[in-house]
């Protein structure tokens, strides 16, 4: 079976450590908040002027002032810090944050990542999307494998106007966990139940698949 | 003493020279942190062909979406329009230029403006659309982006706290943009929650020196919220 959203956000929790600052982008990205494991100490970025981000708040606890880069009312935890737009992207380009996580319309062996446009259809913009990508080491794309005719959204090249160029080097999609490098995806695990051959057949981009591929542990 | 005294009393004072064409610098991120009074007194002045330099666009009808609705902006500069209809309307029919960029640069091209730096070396937006026509340069086996940095005719921000002198304190995310436009606009004007006497802002806490801001007036906010989400009271 495929992942689930929430399993999509599970799987990418097992990839938090203790100690880490985290940019967490709009859609599954943000539910990894809901999965962060009770025996680490992570904080969160949100890249309109918050390191610290807590949960929702409750009714009575709402504050015009205080919202995350999806523009939803948020909290701040204890430990939490305020600050402008220009230090918050110092932190995202300079490389400080640990783990960035964001979503993609398409990806391609080189890592370039396409996520802000569909020419004469849709244009939201990039917000931080172009700085995240460039400024982070360490992150991991999450996304559908193929979209709904079973397009496959791994490419050979990005087809769609890119976020950024040959930056990515980890993707999760609803059917696997994928390394980018050297110009192809390697396969590293599978969703429980999802077979290599279906993997392969909505991979349109050069696909390594070494001996053994494990199942993803949920 | 009245030198520094910036504080104005009425929304004619406080955009009092603005005039068609000019370039406007707007604090704010989605509706969070944006001079409500000051955008709504543009309105009323009917100004035109404005250049607009703001993250977002506002919504249908509030922030900057109101003078979208009136045609009185000709160019935007913004990193996400998403959620607006009338902008995205106008900008598909090729009425309302946009310039997109990307946030964390638009945040450095301002901070940059009021810097007095000319432009910088960005790795954001190489290789893709965004770098297109723009110098670019390898220094230490990076590829990166020239960027020219961006001042305005009119900053409009919103402060929390604003002693008389134009100390300014922000509060919690609605600081957003509105410390770097402090700093590149030619005027500088200041719509403040609470104005206060010199001396009553402790000097370690100043997010924005009083040096960069030339108006402050007394603001009436309705802070429209535009994704209210909540948890379940415990």
């Amino acid at each position: 079976m495929a992942l689930t959203r929430e399993q999509m956000a599970q799987r990418v929790s097992q990839e938090l450590k203790d100690g880490f600052y985290v940019n967490l982008g709009i859609g599954i990205p943000t539910l990894v908040a809901n999965y962060i494991p009770h025996d680490i100490h992570v904080m969160l970025q949100s890249e309109n002027g918050l390191l610290g981000m807590g949960a929702f708040p409750t009714e009575d606890a709402i504050d015009a002032d205080l919202i995350n880069a999806g523009k939803q009312t948020v909290t701040a935890v204890d430990g939490a810090s305020f600050f402008s737009s220009a230090e918050s992207f110092a932190m995202i380009r300079g490389g400080h944050v640990d783990l960035t996580v964001l979503g993609a319309f398409e990806i391609d062996v080189e890592g370039s990542i396409a996520s802000w446009m569909i020419p004469g259809k849709l244009i939201k913009g990039m917000g931080g999307a172009m700085d995240l990508v460039a400024g982070a080491d360490n992150i991991i794309v999450t996304m559908m494998h193929a979209d709904k005719k079973g397009n496959s959204k791994l490419l050979p090249k990005c087809e769609l106007p890119l976020t950024g160029f040959g930056c990515i080097k980890r993707v999760l999609t609803d059917l696997a966990l994928m390394e980018i490098k050297d110009g192809a995806f390697h396969l590293v695990e599978r969703a429980p139940g999802v077979s290599v051959d279906e993997i392969k057949q909505k991979t349109a981009g050069q696909l390594i698949v070494p001996e053994h591929v494990p199942e993803m542990r949920l | 003493m009245a030198g520094l005294n910036k504080v104005v009393t009425s929304y004619e004072e406080a955009m009092a020279g603005l005039s068609d064409n000019m370039t406007i610098m707007v604090g704010g991120f989605g509706l969070c942190g944006i001079p409500e009074g000051l955008i709504a007194q543009m309105v009323s002045m009917g100004t035109k062909g404005l250049t607009a330099i703001s993250n977002n666009a506002g919504v249908d009808d509030f922030g900057l979406g109101l003078l979208l609705k009136h045609r009185q902006i000709e160019t935007m500069i913004a990193s996400y329009v998403g959620e607006n209809a009338t902008f995205e309307k106008q900008m598909l029919s090729g009425e309302l230029n946009v310039i997109l960029t990307p946030q964390g640069t638009l945040a450095e091209k301002i901070r940059a403006g009021g810097a007095g730096i000319p432009a910088f070396f960005t790795a954001t937006g190489f290789g893709t659309p965004i770098a297109e026509g723009k110098e670019t340069r390898e220094i230490e086996g990076r590829h990166y982006v020239l960027e020219p940095a961006l001042t305005a005719d009119f900053a409009l921000v919103r402060a929390w706290k604003s002693d008389t002198m134009g100390n300014l304190v922000f509060r919690k995310t609605a600081a957003n943009f509105n410390p770097m436009m402090a700093t590149a606009g030619k005027i500088t004007v200041v719509e403040a929650e609470h104005i206060v006497e010199p001396g009553e802002l402790d000097p370690d806490h100043i997010h924005t020196p009083g040096i960069y801001v030339n108006r402050i007036i007394q603001g009436v906010f309705e802070k429209r919220i535009e994704q209210r989400t909540v948890q379940a009271a415990v």
